[in-house]
């Protein structure tokens, strides 16, 4: 079993948060431009949310992380180096690229919410084979976002968090089906339209999958590790990720219309919040 | 004057006094915390932002039987190799002229990533500044060609301090004696760790009893990165993949199934 003799950081609630609407963000993103270039012309009202949403829950994040920091005033020096003036990268430091990629997807993700605020046709530079490649090149930034904070964790000398290489896929996996669930929840509120959900509902199936399978390898990886969430109050929150997992797959496999799909929507959210609260406050306790 | 340092703590000298620890805090200005009154002589509980120094008290029995205690005065190791600096994103921790590691607290801005970093844990973050705060290997004692506070209090030298080659020698001849009179568990730490740490240790006992990790344990943040992100790429192709699949052309067969 690995050694580990360490101080946690105190990474709390901001960053439960943080990593919760990044991942949602991220993978609204995605589904908007999926939705957008492989979808058909009735798809595109939920497209269209979809990129309505994702800047303003982004929006939300640099907020968390600048309150986290002990000097939330100096949250430039992620970025600039204060005594030299010169940029600050180092793609090593999964905290370092994860400030840039913050920085560069919240500006793909302004451009399209600005777009689809103003309609599509208001914007003629993203019209056609550049504002493809803009919102492709926009979604791969998305799914960096949504993705890093899994490895910043494994990037550490923590119990739990280093021990496993799965964490960045599952922090990943969950954030899209977060985001399919939301997505899902807001359609049925704002805007029906029963066969982009239907498409929704069934991504969300896939993603549910994925999610299971690396939760499968997280645990795997972390062997005997895992004895750690043996306390009551993680199995607690176990039970949740799994309640946002297996009953929303089975839910799903049996239709999509009436109550079961918000029951599903509601269930994926909370247990991708459990989620990163285990895997965030247990490694820390 | 460029020069690279290092301590020597030999831990079969130690008597666990803590005049390192008072030297450390009075030179420093540390307040400290309120102590912890427990079942020992221990009352400064870790290394951490008041507590650059910590002197460890470990009750073992002996092969002879009866009870050692085993003391040593831990302390930040400013390594060649530091995890800290690796992952510090606002270049805030630097390797001094003098080869040891500190962080700046100009430029520090408390995201606390050299905390969860650390395999030592060294740094503690300071609520009253914001700061991520450790031992300086007193860089300003060091400008002014003076001795580290802690090794200049050491009233039985458990505390050596100077070049770390000097220091390497002694620690080596140190270990050499005390195997030939039979010590068989003496053995040095930090020779190897982190590309050789700048503050060695000479133990009576398996690095872990004294909280550090062994060698196959000492490793740095990362080694994670290409397996985390190679993780992460496979699901994001999947995921993309899925989304592709359940997106694309007319959503009626959802609703035939």
């Amino acid at each position: 079993m690995p050694q580990h003799f360490v101080t946690p950081p105190q990474w709390e609630w901001y960053i439960v948060w943080y990593f919760f609407l990044g991942g949602l963000a991220g993978g609204a993103y995605l589904l908007g431009t999926i939705l957008h270039l492989m979808g058909d012309e009735r798809d595109r009202a939920v497209a269209r949310l979809a990129f309505l949403i994702a800047f303003p829950v982004l929006a939300i994040c640099p907020i968390l992380l600048t309150l986290d920091l002990g000097r939330p005033l100096r949250f430039w020096h992620m970025l600039i180096d204060s005594r030299t003036f010169g940029l600050n990268f180092k793609y090593w430091s999964p905290m370092s690229v994860g400030a840039w990629a913050l920085i560069i997807f919240s500006a793909f993700a302004f451009v399209s919410f600005i777009q689809n605020l103003l309609g599509d046709d208001r914007l003629r530079l993203l019209r056609g084979g550049f504002g493809r490649l803009f919102m492709i090149v926009g979604a791969l930034s998305g799914l960096f976002l949504a993705g890093y904070t899994g490895v910043l964790l494994s990037v550490s000398n923590q119990p739990i968090w280093s021990d496993t290489w799965a964490l960045g896929g599952l922090f990943l996996a969950s954030g899209l089906s977060v985001a399919a669930a939301a997505l899902v929840l807001l359609v049925r509120l704002l805007a029906p339209a029963p066969s982009t959900e239907a498409k929704l509902s069934r991504a969300d199936r896939y993603f549910v999958l994925l999610e299971l399978v690396l939760l499968v390898v997280f645990f795997l990886s972390l062997g005997a590790v895992a004895q750690r969430f043996l306390e009551p109050r993680w199995l607690v929150m176990w039970a949740l990720v799994l309640a946002g997992t297996l009953v929303p797959l089975g839910l799903r496999g049996v239709g999509h219309r009436g109550g079961p799909a918000i029951l599903a929507s509601c269930l994926v959210l909370v247990g991708g919040l459990a989620l990163r609260i285990v895997v965030i406050f247990s490694a820390q306790m | 004057m460029a020069r690279t340092v290092g301590f020597f703590t030999d831990t079969t000298l130690c008597i666990g006094c803590k005049a390192c620890e008072v030297a450390c805090k009075e030179w420093n200005q540390l307040p400290g915390h309120v102590g912890k009154f427990g079942d020992g002589y221990d009352n400064t509980g870790q290394l951490d932002e008041q507590n650059w120094r910590h002197v460890q008290f470990h009750e073992r029995t002996a092969a002879k039987g009866g009870v050692a205690w085993n003391m040593m005065s831990d302390v930040c190791k400013h390594c060649a190799l530091a995890s800290c600096m690796e992952v510090c994103p606002t270049n805030a921790i630097i390797r001094t002229e003098f080869d040891t590691v500190y962080i700046q607290p100009s430029v520090c801005n408390g995201c606390r990533d050299c905390i969860a970093a650390c395999p030592y844990h060294v740094i503690g973050f300071d609520e009253a500044s914001g700061l991520a705060r450790k031992c300086t290997f007193c860089y300003d004692r060091l400008q002014a060609n003076l001795t580290p506070a802690c090794a200049k209090a050491c009233p039985t030298e458990s505390i050596k301090f100077g070049e770390l080659s000097t220091m390497r020698g002694i620690a080596g001849a140190r270990l050499n004696q005390l195997r030939g009179q039979g010590m068989a568990e003496a053995r040095l730490y930090g020779d190897k760790e982190y590309g050789g740490l700048h503050a060695l240790f000479l133990l009576t006992d398996k690095p872990e009893a004294y909280g550090l990790p062994n060698t196959e344990n000492a490793v740095l943040p990362s080694r994670n990165n290409v397996r985390s992100y190679l993780g992460s790429l496979a699901t994001a192709v999947l995921g993309a993949v899925g989304a592709i699949i359940a997106f694309r052309g007319r959503g009626d067969r959802g609703d035939k199934e």
